[in-house]
């Protein structure tokens, strides 16, 4: 079968490149957030030690975002395990990693959360206290945000398998979400080694 | 083509697509590189680049586990591979002179 033959793996109509628009459009979302984080991250690689006062640098709790890190890529698991069920033809177990994922996303943004609230509440780091903060702020809370709304799409899966309307058939819903989610994972991987463990030049 | 051959094809894609248990074992290689790099962290002794260096080369090992397993980057078509790697090399590019140039004014 050549490249331009039209064939979609899952769906159903013609394309001139034989690939499914919505997926080609997905991938070329996705390089375009890789610019997006891009210019997050290195804004706070070059803000991260200026300013005056404390700054999310010296108050990281590694040992507890480390756990946040692992709960966010084992929900990478979860997420290719609901597309490969569904694959099968198994749309219960799909559903239960589906919600699987997102229980492991709102415990990640619950973690985020208490960082955050911690931050502000306890070592007086807010959103404009030094630019260092700002960045902070901007970058976790972009990542956070694209998790929340990975969590929304993730429970609209749900339901929407819940009303019989995502089968092996249309799978492709599904792999979509799945490519984001496992997008917001991988920025994480990034911001988890550049922003929280890399060592901070004097 | 006829509704045959695309069916053929699409469980000739699908066939492709690894077992649950070899993402499993994906899985568990990222965590333990994970535990690696907070172990790394917590080394005395490492110069920063040293440390610095092993991070980033875990983190690339992760990243790329989950976007040619995860995100079936190593089993579906190319052009998907490329037009994303096209996003992560133009980021790279960009970013690099933006912050060597902003680095220098920030620097002053």
């Amino acid at each position: 079968m050549s490249d331009t033959t039209a064939v979609v793996e899952h769906g159903a109509h013609h394309t001139s490149t034989g690939l499914d628009n919505r997926k080609l459009a997905m991938w070329g979302f996705l390089g375009s957030e890789c610019l997006l984080f891009g210019a997050l991250i290195s804004s706070y690689l070059l803000y991260r030690t200026r300013g005056e006062g404390v700054k999310p640098v010296d108050v990281y709790d590694i040992p507890y975002t480390s756990v946040s890190s692992f709960v966010l890529l084992m929900s990478s698991l979860t997420m290719v395990l609901a597309l490969s069920a569904l694959q099968r033809d198994d749309e219960r177990q799909s559903r239960v990693w589906l919600t699987a994922t997102a229980l492991l996303g709102m415990t990640f943004v619950g973690g985020q959360v208490y960082e955050f609230t911690t931050f502000v509440m306890h070592d007086g780091i807010s959103l404009t206290a030094n630019p260092a903060s700002s960045a902070f702020f901007l970058l976790t809370g972009f990542h956070g945000t694209h998790v929340t709304l990975g969590i929304i799409m993730l429970l609209s899966l749900v339901g929407m398998s819940l009303a019989g309307k995502v089968g092996k058939q249309n799978s492709l819903y599904v792999e979509l979400v799945g490519l984001y989610w496992h997008f917001v994972d991988i920025v994480w991987v990034v911001i988890f080694t550049v922003v929280y463990l890399m060592p901070t030049p004097n | 083509m006829s509704e045959t051959e695309a069916v053929a094809a699409e469980h000739v894609a699908e066939e492709h697509h690894p077992a649950p248990a070899a993402y499993v074992k994906v899985a568990l290689v990222l965590a333990v590189v994970t535990a690696i790099e907070v172990g790394a962290y917590y080394v005395t002794g490492l110069s920063d680049a040293v440390l610095s260096v092993s991070l980033l080369v875990m983190m690339v090992v992760k990243f790329a586990l989950v976007g040619l397993w995860f995100m079936h980057l190593r089993f579906d078509s190319r052009i998907f591979r490329r037009l994303f790697i096209a996003g992560i090399v133009l980021a790279l590019l960009v970013y690099t002179v933006a912050m060597t140039t902003l680095g220098l004014l920030v620097g002053k």
